[in-house]
């Protein structure tokens, strides 16, 4: 990988099943992922995923782009909530370049999307050069 | 109601430890659909089982509603990758505690660490409190 390199963009789909099986995988049961009334209730337009599965998504994209190397930081600011309809899911876009190359460490410029707007600020992924198998 | 503002500085563990599993490491990155090997390839927010467990733990300390904390923010910065069969504690640090338009902004670090007590892992999060009434 060299820097202004672009990763193919990925499209993951988001559906309410798979947030009750991330809900049972990490534990966080939080109802605004599940139930339309107490999501609207606290002011939301309506059931959205946990920003930990957005953030996982781009773990995933991270790890196909690199097969699998060892990540030293990632993270997100959850700018924007992705609304997860109760029938078909929800697109979200990970596209990526690579932004540096210095020390050993690779880091990348992501640019998450669902439905054309941001939904991650400022994200981030390093991963470990001498671990890429891509 | 606000948080108080005495939090700042306060540590909350997870109540026990989590031993990472082939099974557990499979059924996260089958939610999300993390490409590997499940007995070797953990996703890298996987940890966020643990620092939820110890938010949890600082939530029902504070008598705050689940329902009522939206996520932030979450960055996490790893030592070294997780493995299967690590047995890894947690422990939240309120680091910050602010108010913007009605809502408690609260920073915490939560440090993961593994059997012999070396740090893992390092997740940041911002957790947004709407304290709700009106509503």
């Amino acid at each position: 990988m060299n820097p202004g390199d672009s990763l193919s963009t990925k499209t993951f789909t988001i559906t309410r099943a798979d947030l009750v099986a991330y809900a049972e995988a990490s534990g966080d049961h939080n109802p605004i992922h599940q139930d339309e009334d107490v999501a609207r209730s606290v002011g939301l337009p309506g059931v959205i995923a946990h920003g930990m599965y957005t953030l996982a998504l781009v773990g995933r994209a991270v790890a196909e782009w690199t097969d699998g190397a060892e990540v030293v930081d990632l993270g997100a600011k959850f700018t924007s909530p992705v609304v997860v309809p109760a029938e078909g899911g929800a697109d979200v876009v990970v596209a990526g370049t690579v932004k540096s190359v210095a020390d050993g460490l690779v880091t990348l410029a992501l640019e998450v999307t669902c439905g054309g707007q941001k939904v991650l600020g400022m994200p981030k992924a390093v991963v470990r050069e001498a671990t890429i198998r891509a | 109601m606000p948080v108080d503002p005495s939090l700042v500085g306060r540590e909350f563990p997870a109540p026990a430890p989590l031993t990472v599993t082939p099974e557990r490491v499979s059924a996260f990155a089958a939610a999300v659909g993390h490409p590997g090997d499940a007995g070797s390839a953990v996703p890298p927010t996987f940890p966020i089982v643990l620092a939820f467990d110890a938010m949890q733990a600082f939530l029902d300390a504070e008598q705050i509603d689940l329902h009522r904390i939206v996520h932030g923010e979450q960055r996490f910065a790893y030592v070294r990758p997780l493995v299967p069969g690590d047995e890894l504690t947690a422990t939240l640090t309120v680091t910050g505690l602010r108010q913007i338009g009605g809502a408690d902004i609260i920073a915490t670090s939560s440090e993961i660490a593994d059997a012999t007590g070396a740090v893992v892992c390092t997740g940041r999060a911002t957790l947004v409190h709407s304290a709700g009434g009106a509503a």
